[in-house]
């Protein structure tokens, strides 16, 4: 046969194949050795031990199991009251929550409108004034809303008030970056238009940039209000107002059923405002559909 | 231009009689816009009132307090604590990538459980999903403070913490993930007579980790800010020293331990955004 002249192509393959790996295999074990030293370091500075967490184990089990009241089929009602013995007043501490995370949206949403024309590659001339306010809106997004709540309750006291300002800094900054993204994907024609018609600064923001990104504003505040309800349920572990002072006391004191009975509430406000808001959200994207 | 084309005062007039809704804004529209700003400006009265807004000497209090917290924060030093900081960040790190990295190992099983191309039953996919939203809307910090009275004060609590609480996120990020496969492939393998645990292996697996590797990226970065402020609960990390300082007025040490956190998160960020990129070039050049 003529095949044996040739060189056999299974061979040629396998060696091809042999070369690649073995470029290959340098990198992977590299990789492989990073990854076990990374692994082990952080295995040893997170004071991570099998002893501990099967030690803990059982307790785990068993404070969950704590958790879940003891109600008989007989009274379930009954068991059900006692279980949310509290229910007024952690209703009371939920709508607080509520407030502090909608005021807080609120407040950033207006701190991060000033933020977010100013920190627009295409709408500004000035380059200091540019990378100043992309600056200040990184800090105000960096630190988190519990060092800004840890901060402002030393200043103001303890209370919702430290708490919405924690959240409003920290969503003015999030929303400001957002927001000159937004902006920064208009569509040019509408500020020529109003610049070679003679408007100024503030007439080219108003008349040719606000109509086009309005929407998506809405859109980002409201997803921000569904993060803060999370945020604003927890900022009271500092003293900032909320459900979250309340959590904190029955967990350090262990009183377990309370504790499920909070979280309970807890995740079902949060799903009760996220489904609501996602509801507003899709509307206004259909109303801007709707308008040609 | 003919008299039929532009729009005298005449025609103008005679439009508007006719077509009253082009001229101006129905009542029904008004009236319901005004609603809608009505209800918000009285909400936010109500909110700023509830809240203690109009507590005016306790704003000025509190406004004059901060400008004192803030002239003592500069200049930034360590007086010495140094080490201790870099430990605290070297641990937050750590926390963050052990925790992602076990949530990723428990997700990857519960993930498939909860795809609906994979576990067909609606009941099992259903049941699944909605226990990963239950782990989700705890929130990292609520279950720090739990593990904390399980094993202890340490970063071990935080690890654990986000541990159970990414176990959701990834979960159901996996899930949809595998969701989202090319059907062709499963169904290539599973012809040429494969098993069950074979189609898993070469039908999905090759298609999803990618996928999984940069949504586990992203989910280390995030846990990189939340390990921050575990240890305000006394879960470990960098949070507790800088709870610490705050609470003995410490303001100076107070801004460094948040300055090295802003540079910590922002390379953490960078790195990642680099590997994510390479994973999806990586991803694309395969024929």
């Amino acid at each position: 046969m003529s095949y044996a002249a040739a060189p056999d192509p299974v061979a040629a393959f396998e060696r091809a194949r042999d070369a690649m790996r073995r470029a290959r295999r340098s990198k992977e074990i590299l990789f492989v050795v990073i990854f076990c030293a990374v692994f082990v370091l952080s295995a040893i500075v997170g004071e991570v031990s099998v002893g501990t967490f099967v030690e803990g184990l059982p307790g785990l089990f068993n404070y969950v199991s704590d958790t879940i009241p003891d109600i008989h089929g007989d009274d379930v009602v009954g068991g059900v009251r006692e279980w949310f013995w509290a229910f007024p007043r952690w209703l009371g501490l939920l709508f607080d929550t509520i407030v502090i995370a909608f005021l807080g949206t609120l407040l950033g949403t207006i701190g991060a409108l000033a933020f977010c024309f100013p920190g627009s590659r295409n709408l500004v001339t000035n380059r200091w004034l540019y990378f100043v306010v992309r600056r200040l809106t990184e800090i105000a997004r960096a630190v988190p809303e519990l060092v800004y709540a840890l901060i402002f309750v030393f200043a103001f006291g303890l209370g919702p008030l430290p708490g919405v300002l924690a959240i409003m800094v920290h969503s003015s900054g999030a929303l400001g970056k957002l927001f000159s993204e937004v902006n920064e994907n208009i569509d040019i024609g509408p500020i020529e238009g109003v610049r070679a018609a003679g408007g100024n600064w503030f007439q080219i923001i108003r008349l040719a940039v606000i109509p086009q990104v309005l929407p998506n504003y809405l859109s980002y505040a409201l997803l921000r209000f569904e993060i803060n309800v999370r945020s604003a349920a927890v900022i009271g572990f500092v003293g900032a107002g909320g459900i979250g002072q309340e959590l904190m006391f029955v967990i350090r004191q262990f009183v377990y059923t309370d504790i499920s009975a909070i979280v309970l509430m807890i995740i079902a406000t949060v799903s009760l405002i996220d489904m609501t808001c996602e509801k507003l959200r899709h509307q206004f994207i259909d109303e801007q559909r709707a308008t040609p | 231009m003919s008299d039929t084309t532009a729009i005298g005062a005449m025609r103008l007039e005679e439009a508007r009689r006719r077509w009253p809704d082009v001229f101006a804004v129905s009542l029904g529209h008004r009236v319901r816009v005004y609603g809608v700003w009505l209800a918000l400006g009285a909400a936010t009265v109500f909110s700023l009132w509830h809240t203690g807004f109009f507590d005016f000497a306790r704003i000025a209090t509190g406004v004059g307090k901060l400008g004192w917290l803030l002239g003592f924060m500069f200049p930034p030093a360590a007086n010495g604590w140094f080490p201790d900081f870099c430990e605290g960040i070297l641990e937050t790190l750590g926390m963050a990538f052990f925790g992602t990295l076990f949530a990723a190992l428990f997700a990857l099983p519960f993930g498939f459980l909860g795809a609906r191309n994979v576990v067909t039953s609606f009941l099992i996919h259903f049941s699944f999903r909605r226990s990963f939203d239950c782990l989700r809307g705890i929130d990292t910090l609520i279950w720090a403070l739990i593990f904390v009275n399980v094993v202890g004060l340490g970063p071990f609590a935080g690890i654990l913490a986000i541990i159970v609480s990414d176990m959701g996120t990834l979960a159901k990020l996996f899930a949809e993930a595998i969701e989202n496969i090319d059907r062709k492939q499963v169904d290539g393998v599973r012809a040429s007579g494969a098993s069950e645990i074979e189609v898993v292996r070469f039908g999905i697996l090759p298609q999803v980790i990618p996928v999984m590797l940069s949504q586990m990226l992203y989910q280390f970065e995030s846990n990189t800010r939340s390990a921050t402020i575990l240890g305000i609960v006394g879960a470990g990390g960098i949070g507790l020293q800088l709870s610490d300082r705050i609470r003995v007025n410490n303001w100076d040490e107070a801004c460094l331990i948040i300055i090295m956190i802003l540079v910590t998160v922002s390379v953490i960020d960078h790195l990642s955004k680099l590997i994510r990129l390479r994973i999806i070039q990586a991803q694309e050049y395969r024929p």
